[in-house]
């Protein structure tokens, strides 16, 4: 695959919330607004990318039997690396997303890229791999955070646009249900309908 | 000589008439004395909304059949009764001169019947009971409309009723003491919850009404006794020991959690939904206590002055699970030795 399809593939063919369905605990916990879906976003993107880079230079040196321990490694270093930055410059936020940014290291879909992408590829191209998983999670959290802060707050990245709370339970847990359902719905009919696809199966749970 | 006259077909050989729209009709008409009575209490707001719900629920059900290109089946009843269930769980009060209530039952409705039931498959492959996750929705988004109460008014065409706290709200907030002098007396309060003279959900309140629907059911054999007997024996035990208010164990009052809420429209007619209930009998007395179990934790220890909705829709999670653990034995089946 080209450079262009392997970031593609992220993004659209498997999307790790729309299409492979893996990661949807965050997809659901920090989604509550645009802002702090896009944070996590930026956050996830950069700790797939250096975590997928890292591990395919290092992938001749790793044994296959302690292969996972070595990937939670370098994914806990990358997080430990977002973690600090976050908690210096943007304190807000941290105040708010800390707890979530520590968990970036049991996501399931950065373990999996690590597993199944850059264990077995070149740097290069795990560099786009990564760049395309990032990115494609970055978007999913990004629209799935304006349906839910439009609806439950009547607001968007925190500036009031109806003066009312059109449907509370957007913002609540129940409502991030809601909105990744209907919307992994939708984006497997837009699969079906345009591009003759079959709708994602699912990868089946995962955090 | 006769020929053909051997009719070979395969089963079903014996035909009733008890069809599904047929008991989705039956059902419906059985919780017409509760809905009288709503609207002898409540007045013709009462009709309203359950109207409103009713044929926003049916026309959910064409579109969203027409949208998938499914058989329209809006004439087999159950729309119509998931739409009445879910008129008879709201407050009348969301009927009033101010307009901006009106999506509450419209988009109660879609919620029911689009995303809880068609989603899902359509009827029969439902997990939740769509009418309670219609309430749950509503209760989430619009906490403030649904929890505005009408009394009882004896003035029909009043606009402007009163409102005022449910019994249970009162008695959570204020203890039994205060309910009693809101009532007059004891006896004037069993009275008036068991006639439905108390504010509530439109068809909530009359427990007479309801009973008479459900005892309709129970002759009928459309709904059995396990799940409503153990539904409210478990409350009622319940009650009995952790009710009382620091008066210590076994001083509590059971016949006022029985009468009050909408446990009685919830055990007889919510809870024992066919498709979101286990169809083993032993499962379904374990249904109904957990639902008793959970009702009281909610009433007593929660959040909110009523648990029915929740502790119903909470154990139709479990119902895949009951029916499974508890599947009868096949006759003659020779258990399968693993190594």
């Amino acid at each position: 695959m080209s450079y262009w399809q392997l970031l593609k593939n992220g993004i659209f063919g498997e999307n790790p919330v729309f299409r492979l369905a893996l990661s949807l605990c965050p997809a659901v916990a920090v989604t509550n607004s645009v802002k702090n879906g896009f944070l996590m976003g930026i956050a996830v993107l950069f700790v797939q990318t250096m975590a997928n880079v890292t591990t395919s230079l290092l992938r001749k040196f790793i044994h296959p039997k302690v292969r996972i321990p070595s990937y939670m490694f370098i994914i806990a270093t990358w997080v430990t690396v977002t973690d600090l930055v976050m908690a210096a410059y943007v304190r807000d936020v941290y105040a708010q997303m800390g707890l979530y940014i520590k968990l970036i290291v049991a996501f399931a879909i950065i373990l999996s890229r690590s597993e199944l992408f850059a264990s077995k590829n070149k740097v290069v191209p795990s560099f786009f791999d990564g760049l395309g998983m990032g990115t494609g999670f970055l978007l999913a959290l990004v629209i799935i955070g304006f349906f839910r802060e439009l609806l439950g707050r009547g607001s968007l990245w925190g500036i009031p646009i109806v003066p009312t709370k059109p449907l509370l339970i957007m913002i609540l847990p129940a409502g991030g249900f809601f909105a990744v359902g209907i919307l992994m719905g939708f984006f497997n009919w837009i699969d079906m309908k345009f591009f003759g696809g079959k709708g994602a199966s699912g990868a089946g749970g995962g955090h | 000589m006769k020929e053909n006259t051997v009719i070979v077909s395969v089963s079903p050989h014996i035909r009733s008439e008890e069809t599904v729209s047929h008991i989705m009709w039956t059902v419906s008409l059985s919780l017409l004395p509760a809905f009288v009575m709503a609207i002898y209490f409540f007045g013709p707001r009462a009709l309203f909304v359950t109207a409103l719900c009713i044929i926003s629920s049916i026309l959910s059900e064409y579109f969203v059949q027409k949208a998938m290109k499914k058989k329209i089946t809006i004439s087999d009843g159950s729309a119509f009764l998931t739409g009445l269930l879910l008129g008879l769980n709201l407050p009348a009060s969301l009927w009033s001169l101010n307009p901006f209530t009106l999506h509450v039952p419209i988009i109660g409705s879609f919620v029911a019947i689009v995303i809880t039931k068609q989603l899902f498959g359509g009827l029969g492959y439902n997990i939740f009971n769509p009418a309670l996750i219609g309430r749950v929705f509503l209760m989430a988004s619009w906490p403030r409309a649904m929890t505005i109460w009408n009394e009882p008014t004896a003035a029909f065409l009043a606009f402007d009723a009163k409102t005022t706290a449910t019994p249970l709200g009162i008695l959570k907030e204020e203890g039994t003491g205060r309910l009693i002098e809101v009532f007059g007396d004891r006896v004037n309060l069993y009275t008036q919850l068991l006639i439905g003279h108390r504010s509530g959900s439109i068809g909530e309140t009359s427990i007479i009404a309801l009973l008479i629907g459900a005892s309709f059911l129970l002759y009928k054999r459309y709904i059995t006794w396990h799940i409503p007997a153990s539904f409210l024996g478990t409350v009622a035990v319940l009650a009995w020991i952790f009710g009382g208010k620091g008066t210590g164990l076994f001083t509590g009052d059971p016949l006022l959690h029985l009468l009050s809420g909408g446990l009685i429209l919830g055990a007889f007619f919510m809870a024992t939904d066919y498709v979101t209930c286990p169809s083993v009998k032993t499962g379904q007395i374990l249904f109904g206590i957990g639902c008793g179990a959970l009702t009281m934790l909610i009433r007593l220890k929660g959040g909110y002055p009523e648990g029915v909705m929740f502790a119903i829709l909470l154990m139709n999670c479990f119902t895949p699970l009951i029916d499974r653990s508890m599947r009868s034995k096949v006759f003659g089946a020779v258990k399968v030795k693993t190594k």
